[in-house]
């Protein structure tokens, strides 16, 4: 029998420890270097959400394009023929499917996000990973959803461009990859602040519901901001999303009255939104499993 | 002189208890109002020791206490406590699943946790892929699990079905599968919980056997918390015992053992009608359980062959004139929790009738079947289809080794926990 391990008062060899577990850390210690050794937990997360997802049903991916097709039917009834919103002058399928797919991918991952901690307690109570992990595996994978409805939105585009040569895309629909990291970004915080504070205070999901809502009508997704009145812009211009859909449309449809000053403004409020998201996650995973 | 693998100081972790949720913001601005003065957390000072039997008067409650100890490497240290003592909290603060309230915990290596065997494993996946995303979740790379693929299928034994998706397994296999996965870990320190309860017995004694060699053979420090007195004894050469949330004991795995039932004695035998940790609706609660022998003379000393009368007293709070059909159970447990047997009125009479005359259950043991040991009572009784009263862990006894045969020899401390009449012939 070994000896009795608290019989060594005074130890004198230097001891060297390779990590230290503490009640506080402070609020900036984010360990990037270990969500990087993780590497491969967020692969074989984004591969079990497509295996789950693959499996699930015969009809499987074609119900992503039913959603799409039957909003856009009603957006075109609602928005276009009732209402008769301006649409710039573009098709106005082309235009509502636009801003759907967009939408879809945004509001997604936002919705996953702030439950992450909620849908995946069962795991994280019991191993440790880096959290992080878990809502950049969610944007990832929901990327899968959106190429499908992109490539519905592409067909539509394809087919107003050269059957119809009503639309005239430009080169900035090569700015669609930066667009679509914006969009990450922004929902990845957005969700993070989301999920870090329903831990503790239980009626911010309801919150979060509503205003899903609310954003999506603050956002330009069936309206176009030009035909917007001057003393209302400032409320779009704040929303980053704003620059996101006006540049997507811009360079698929080729109207709108995008600048590319917007997109620096909504580059710039995505950075601070994701940076408050970051620092606010990383602080409660540490404890949340008490309150969840 | 070894190095050392865990260096824990001065550990503590407080939980609130009830509702959560009602009360956090006032509770979180106050503490934030203390924390811009300078001044300590104010919930910090209050909560009280973890005692489940006695209800205690404040929200907050601390589950470890000021837990500091120091693990060599190469230890296989087993964590041994009651239910509640803050065994799993502690696992969890070491796994870095949450955070300790106060002190921090020196670590050298990397730490490998099995708190449960098969954590994030998905239905829809392969065995093959699960193993993947297991051994992802519990930190490994992919270069590593590729590598070690084949013995890790071939450890779990399951290899016909790797590529059929793990929702068709049986739960054994999946067990299997699971703590392959974990065994397999590239780690310094691996921390154990309870999962060898599950599997068949010789997939049980391949883990303990593994855990053996990694521990032993491999070098690697292993905490591992178990009710399995007898697979922490084979595994483990030291031991800690926890009591209440605070560090009751640490040493050679020998003492602690025998610590840890010495401590089962002391906190039981309290006044029945104190004991806060019961269930039911109270119609009936127990009061007192004593021994008599056949002339009803109070006994003080039990001892293995002897025929005894155990009588239960309880208040009776029936209403007057009603009768009423009442089962009672008395399940007797060894000192490491294991069931010995169950006396029940359920199996052997119809139905008992209770009304509020009555005052006490007798049970007649003619001859005592328990060899030398401390045995452990828990009491239960249902009225009509309610639970009346039940308490777990109620009564604690010491049995005498004796001559149960009536041959003149004492069967010694060691030779199982029960006696039983049998005939031996040779022919």
């Amino acid at each position: 029998m070994g000896n009795p391990c608290n019989l060594r008062k005074t130890m004198k060899i230097e001891q060297q420890w390779t990590e230290e577990i503490k009640s506080n850390d402070s609020l900036f210690s984010i360990n990037f270097k270990e969500v990087w050794q993780y590497r491969d937990l967020l692969m074989m997360l984004v591969k079990k959400e497509y295996i789950t997802f693959y499996k699930q049903t015969i009809l499987g991916p074609i119900w992503f394009f039913v959603q799409p097709i039957l909003t856009t039917l009603i957006y075109v009834l609602l928005f276009g023929q009732i209402a008769k919103l301006s649409t710039d002058g573009s098709p106005q399928i082309a235009f509502y499917l636009s801003g759907i797919t967009l939408w879809n991918y945004f509001s997604e991952s936002l919705t996953r996000t702030a439950s992450v901690f909620k849908d995946n307690a069962a795991v994280m109570g019991k191993v440790y990973f880096p959290r992080l992990i878990m809502p950049l595996s969610i944007v990832v994978s929901g990327l899968m959803k959106f190429a499908i409805q992109f490539a519905l939105f592409i067909c539509v585009i394809l087919y107003f461009t050269f059957v119809k040569g009503l639309i005239h895309p430009n080169v900035w629909i090569l700015a669609t990859p930066f667009l679509l990291l914006l969009m990450a970004c922004f929902s990845l915080g957005m969700g993070m602040i989301f999920s870090s504070l329903t831990t503790k205070y239980k009626d911010l999901v309801f919150l979060l519901t509503f205003g899903i809502q609310l954003l999506m009508y603050a956002s330009p997704v069936v309206y176009s901001v030009s035909s917007i009145p001057e003393k209302y812009k400032w409320i779009l211009i704040s929303n980053p999303l704003t620059g996101i859909f006006e540049c997507f449309r811009y360079g698929f449809l080729g109207t709108g009255s995008f600048e590319p000053y917007s997109l620096i403004m909504s580059t710039v409020v995505t950075l601070i939104i994701l940076a408050i998201g970051v620092l606010i996650f990383n602080k409660v995973e540490k404890s949340f499993m008490d309150t969840v | 002189m070894k190095n050392l693998a865990i260096k824990a100081e001065n550990i503590s972790k407080q939980y609130r208890l009830g509702e959560v949720g009602t009360g956090t913001l006032s509770h979180d601005l106050n503490r934030f109002w203390h924390k811009i003065r300078g001044n300590e957390d104010p919930y910090l000072r209050i909560g009280e020791a973890n005692d489940r039997a006695t209800k205690g008067e404040s929200d907050y409650v601390w589950s470890l206490r000021d837990i500091n100890f120091e693990i060599e490497q190469g230890d296989a240290v087993g964590i041994i406590g009651r239910n509640g003592a803050g065994k799993s909290t502690l696992l969890k603060l070491l796994s870095k699943v949450t955070k300790p309230t106060t002190g921090s915990f020196k670590v050298n290596g990397r730490i490998a946790s099995l708190l449960e065997v098969g954590t994030g494993f998905n239905p829809e996946m392969t065995g093959r892929e699960n193993i993947y995303l297991n051994g992802a979740i519990l930190g490994m790379r992919r270069h590593e699990i590729t590598r070690k693929l084949d013995e890790i299928i071939e450890f779990s034994g399951v290899d016909r079905y790797i590529d059929t998706p793990v929702k068709r397994y049986s739960s054994g296999m999946y067990v299997r599968l699971a703590f392959a996965v974990a065994a397999h870990l590239e780690s310094e320190i691996l921390i154990v919980d309870e999962v060898l309860a599950v599997g068949d017995a010789e997939f049980q004694k391949k883990c303990l056997g593994k855990m053996g060699d990694i521990s032993k053979g491999e070098g690697r420090t292993v905490l591992f918390v178990s009710h399995n007195m007898a697979a922490v004894k084979s595994l483990c050469n030291n031991g800690i015992v926890l009591n209440n949330g605070q560090l009751n004991f640490i040493g050679s795995i020998q003492n602690a053992v025998e610590e840890y039932s010495q401590l089962g004695q002391r906190s039981l035998n309290i006044n029945l009608l104190n004991r806060k940790d019961r269930i039911g609706t109270g119609l009936i609660k127990f009061s007192d359980v004593k021994f008599y022998d056949l002339k009803n003379k109070e006994l003080n000393t039990l001892s293995t062959g002897m025929s005894a009368i155990i009588k239960f007293y309880f208040n009776n709070n029936i209403i007057f004139g009603t009768e009423k059909k009442i089962r009672f159970d008395v399940g007797v447990f060894d000192e490491t929790e294991n069931r010995i047997f169950q006396l029940s009125t359920f199996y052997q009479k119809e139905e008992f009738l209770i009304n509020s005359e009555k005052t006490h259950f007798t049970i007649y043991i003619p001859k005592l079947n328990l060899l030398e040991g401390n045995y452990i009572l828990t009491i239960y009784s249902k009225i009509d289809e309610d639970e009346a009263d039940w308490i777990q862990n109620a009564f604690s006894f010491y049995v005498d080794s004796g001559d149960y045969y009536g041959f003149g020899r004492v069967m010694p401390k060691g030779f199982g926990k029960i006696a039983t009449e049998h005939l031996i012939e040779l022919k």
